[in-house]
């Protein structure tokens, strides 16, 4: 994960724009239709760090354990040189899942199992978010539709599938926007206090953007 | 060739407070249909057409049925009765290969964009038309090229202005080589200028365009003009009459002699 983050992330630095260029392999250079071994590795690798990531923050219990695992995602996130302030931006919603989420264990069950929520939920997000920041969308597509072709047997369209986790992925600094938009909107209008007054019409947004994006795709004819 | 034979568009009506007090009266007993009195509402239709013309302009009040015309012709809206047929391809049976054959473009382009880079999201696009993975890189780059975004490849999306994104969406459409370009409205949203440059870009397609629009100086350059209202073709025919019957049918020309 040593790769610097996708120009996605940080519009206001030009110098990423060569970024992906050098992250992506000259066509001229690859020798037939499927990706090149060389440049899939890397991405089936971070893939399969972040199943076992899931896998280790389910079975692994404790707040210690959590506190740890989080503290190993933020590493590498900072070795991504992922954008401070846009990655806080793009995770504010999480974060006030994962304060709600803690204040509910807290109350119910104590304060071990409010760090251990808190922090699983930012640690798997997070590690969502820096595998997305630094590898092409093109070859995560390509490297998931070949993960989950297997399921064709039984009727899965292995390249509608790829999209949507590829989608999914993606998700995260979408929404953050939109709450930024709606939040903006709220505070024009002297609004801002409370959040029931931009969270609803934040989720509507989100939700409509869902619909209207798998309408523009079903248009491309991706979805057939 | 796009044929419409009687091709209608119909949606339930709402029910009303009446309706929807005895469902929620009825709620958790044994299923029992509600009677409905009304009929579904027609929304658009029946409408008969050819269009053979390189250049089709649809214009029309707001809700007056236009996008709905437009999203007929690729599939994303199914007629209640009748057909809607693409080179012979019924939209209805045939919907993966008329959506091969019909690119669409959206009035929002942010809804169409779905990568997070310009070269990303029209390599998308080329996955379908069986690119291979070797070629998309540099087959998205010309597709770029040719709107004037080569530059722009591997900026964040959101770094773009509206118009770039307008053309980026374009480009996305015009990846697959669809042989008819059906254009919902691509330049409300867009500031005078860039309007004239997609414009320009649309116009000088190759592809059978049918643009929906409000710019009439955009449809007085089509070579037909359909004239949409209250879900009816009113006026058809060449731009100048056609374009004058729209004008007379929304005031302006009263307003104009007043003014």
């Amino acid at each position: 994960m040593k790769q610097p983050a996708h120009p996605e992330h940080d519009a206001s630095v030009p110098s990423q724009t060569s970024q992906t260029s050098q992250t992506s392999q000259p066509a001229s250079t690859r020798l037939n239709s499927a990706p090149a071994v060389s440049t899939t590795l890397p991405t089936v690798a971070k893939l399969l760090a972040l199943a076992m990531l899931g896998v280790a923050v389910v079975a692994l219990r404790g707040p210690l354990s959590a506190l740890l695992l989080l503290t190993a995602v933020l590493t590498c996130a900072a070795l991504a040189r992922l954008p401070l302030r846009a990655t806080a931006r793009a995770l504010l919603p999480i974060l006030i899942t994962a304060a709600l989420a803690a204040g509910y264990q807290w109350w119910a069950r104590g304060p071990a199992a409010a760090v251990e929520v808190a922090a699983d939920l930012l640690t798997l997000v997070l590690a969502a978010a820096v595998l997305t920041a630094t590898t092409p969308a093109d070859r995560l597509l390509d490297v998931l539709s070949a993960a989950v072709r297997p399921l064709r047997r039984v009727g899965v369209n292995p390249d509608a599938l790829a999209l949507a986790v590829t989608l999914l992925l993606r998700t995260v600094p979408e929404i953050a926007r939109v709450v930024s938009e709606v939040r903006d909107a709220a505070r024009a209008r002297g609004l801002s206090r409370d959040p029931r007054l931009w969270l609803t019409p934040a989720v509507l947004r989100v939700v409509g953007r869902a619909r209207d994006q798998g309408e523009a795709l079903a248009a491309r004819g991706i979805l057939d | 060739m796009i044929e419409l034979r009687g091709a209608l568009v119909t949606a339930d009506p709402p029910r009303s407070a009446d309706e929807r007090g005895r469902r929620g009266r009825r709620a958790g007993t044994a299923a029992e249909p509600i009677a409905r009195h009304d009929g579904p509402l027609r929304i658009l239709g029946p409408i008969d057409l050819t269009l053979t013309e390189q250049r089709i302009a649809v214009v029309g009040a707001n809700g007056s049925g236009k996008s709905t015309l437009a999203r007929l012709l690729n599939g994303l809206t199914l007629p209640a009765a009748g057909q809607v047929l693409i080179d012979g391809l019924d939209t209805r049976r045939d919907g993966h290969a008329v959506r091969r054959r019909v690119g669409f473009l959206f009035t929002d382009p942010d809804a169409q964009i779905v990568m997070p880079t310009p070269v990303e999201d029209v390599a998308l696009s080329l996955r379908r038309t069986g690119v291979p993975a070797a070629d998309r890189d540099a087959r998205a780059r010309e597709v770029l090229a040719r709107v004037g975004l080569a530059e722009r490849a591997d900026l964040p999306v959101r770094a773009l202005s509206g118009g770039q994104r307008q053309l980026l969406a374009l480009a996305a459409v015009l990846a697959t080589e669809p042989e008819i370009l059906v254009c919902d409205e691509p330049t409300t949203l867009l500031d005078l200028r860039w309007r004239r440059v997609v414009t320009d870009l649309i116009t000088e397609l190759s592809q059978q365009v049918v643009l929906v629009t409000h710019d009439l100086d955009a449809a007085a350059r089509a070579d037909r003009v359909l004239v949409v209202d209250d879900g009816r073709i009113v006026a058809d025919g060449a731009p100048e009459a056609t374009l004058a019957t729209y004008r007379l049918l929304m005031g302006v020309d009263d307003e104009v002699r007043r003014g």
